[in-house]
């Protein structure tokens, strides 16, 4: 579980983060959701440890961030498994040199070993023929698969992913969502992602919190979403005819 | 105030580089690679510049000599002199602030905006360490181009002096050999080693710390270029001042 605690972050005095609290819960699809420039990539780079938070406090199973040593944060940071928007595959390696790199850095395994856990890693998310192929040569859905295949390659506690079905079709991108909520339940870890693909709130969204300015405006489920008076995450959520009609079909029933 | 965060940046920089090590297993690996592509990659370069600079400045010099009571073995004594002391060592450095500077600056500039660097720091491991470390290893080879670019532009020079009729061969061997001090070469490689040490550090400092995208990527190997330069220049002043007055 990740507990925030009153957390505020700004650059060259303009608050972008202000006051807000909330906790991620361990085994389920955590969203943040927000207009582009509500603070979200910020929020979520915090709770990384990219950006250091000017007050509050952030703790990972009750132990406080910014106590922590620079050894303890090494250990956490081998928990954590990031899925960056770009995918932020390295442009050097091949598909399975990238999903082996976490634990050729951080495991003493033996080289086969190490590509018998990553060709696991592969087959969990149905990557086919791909692993001597470098970035450039697979689709964007395929980077995305090994960006998750790297993440979760060193079992990890916690995965944080940002836009993950960002520049997708929609079917691969909830593909995509369904992966990783099927991986959250599967391993048992807490995972937050950083949305504003409504697909994904109404597939994945087990809690969801919508950030406005800065601020936590709401907070709730995929059910509660439906129901919520606060006219914010409304008129965010239910910009499009579509998702209107959906609502109201649901609310009907 | 600027220039002073920039110092101070760059000398921070260099404290994290040398802090927690990458494993050697997979640092090696990034050494090699690197050797490959800024040192054997510089090499036909280097070697095409020097052996026709070398010329250029044995038939200059054959040029310039019209009293006919100077020896002609001033060809290649100067030719040596300026090869070894300027040429090869400074010039040459220059030449790679461009090619391996920009190299450097864009290759971490692109990793810092593709989120790369965040994804190794994600990870835990020490990204000063992980992208810079192995080019500053890789270019302490670098005294091996500057030794080849001095054989070679000698070397340029006697071609140039001796087919292009200007002295013969007993000549200008005589010439390089004439006045010879040996401290010379030690006080080429000791600059030559602060300038690998400055073009590792100085292209890495503005790829890491780079802002932006694609485009802002090109401008900071512009500037990188630019500073690496300036730095060269004002430490060849310096060193040439400690160790030759």
């Amino acid at each position: 579980m990740i507990s925030v605690e009153n957390i505020t972050k700004s650059f060259d005095n303009i608050e972008i983060l202000k006051d807000i609290s909330t906790q991620f819960e361990k085994g389920k699809t955590n969203l943040i959701i927000g207009q582009s420039g509500s603070g979200k990539t910020v929020f979520l780079k915090c709770l990384l440890g990219l950006f250091t938070i000017d007050s509050g406090n952030i703790r990972f199973e009750n132990k406080m961030l910014k106590q922590m040593s620079i050894k303890e944060r090494i250990i956490l940071r081998q928990e954590m498994g990031m899925v960056f928007q770009g995918s932020a595959l390295f442009d050097s390696m091949s598909v399975e040199e990238n999903i082996m790199f976490p634990m050729q850095m951080f495991t003493k395994k033996s080289d086969s070993e190490i590509r018998d856990r990553a060709n696991i890693a592969i087959n969990r998310v149905n990557l086919v023929d791909a692993n001597s192929k470098f970035p450039d040569e697979i689709s964007g859905g395929m980077k995305k698969r090994v960006a998750i295949a790297r993440a979760i390659i060193m079992n990890p506690k916690y995965l944080f992913c940002d836009e993950p079905n960002s520049g997708l079709d929609p079917k691969t991108a909830i593909l995509i969502d369904n992966l990783i909520q099927e991986i959250t339940e599967e391993y048992n870890i807490t995972t937050v992602i950083n949305t504003h693909d409504m697909n994904s709130v109404m597939e994945i969204g087990e809690k969801i919190i919508f950030l406005k300015n800065g601020k936590k405006a709401w907070e709730g489920s995929k059910e509660d979403i439906f129901h919520t008076d606060n006219k914010s995450v409304s008129d965010f959520v239910y910009s499009s005819d579509l998702f209107k009609k959906v609502r109201e079909v649901y609310l009907k029933k | 105030m600027k220039i002073l965060t920039h110092i101070g940046n760059y000398f921070l920089m260099l404290h994290y580089t040398f802090g927690k090590f990458t494993k050697w297993k997979v640092l090696k690996q990034l050494i090699l690679k690197d050797i490959d592509i800024l040192i054997i990659g510089s090499l036909g370069i280097v070697s095409f510049i020097s052996f026709f600079v070398g010329g250029v400045v044995a038939i200059q010099t054959a040029l310039n000599l019209e009293n006919p009571l100077l020896p002609k073995n001033l060809i290649g004594f100067a030719t040596r002199q300026s090869i070894i002391l300027e040429f090869a060592p400074t010039f040459i450095s220059i030449i790679m602030a461009g090619k391996v500077g920009s190299y450097i600056t864009s290759s971490i500039g692109t990793m810092r905006v593709t989120e790369q660097i965040d994804a190794l720091e994600v990870m835990g491991i020490n990204t000063y360490n992980y992208l810079i470390f192995p080019k500053i290893i890789s270019l302490s080879l670098y005294p091996l181009i500057i030794c080849i670019s001095m054989f070679l532009g000698v070397f340029g020079g006697y071609i140039a002096s001796v087919y292009g009729g200007f002295s013969s061969s007993a000549d200008y061997i005589e010439g390089i050999q004439m006045d010879f001090i040996p401290f010379h070469i030690t006080y080429a490689f000791i600059k030559t080693s602060f300038f690998s040490f400055i073009l590792a550090t100085i292209p890495a400092y503005h790829g890491y710390y780079m802002n932006g995208g694609a485009l802002e990527v090109g401008k900071a190997s512009t500037v990188s270029f630019v500073w690496t330069s300036v730095v060269i220049i004002l430490l060849n002043y310096l060193i040439t001042q400690l160790l030759l007055t």
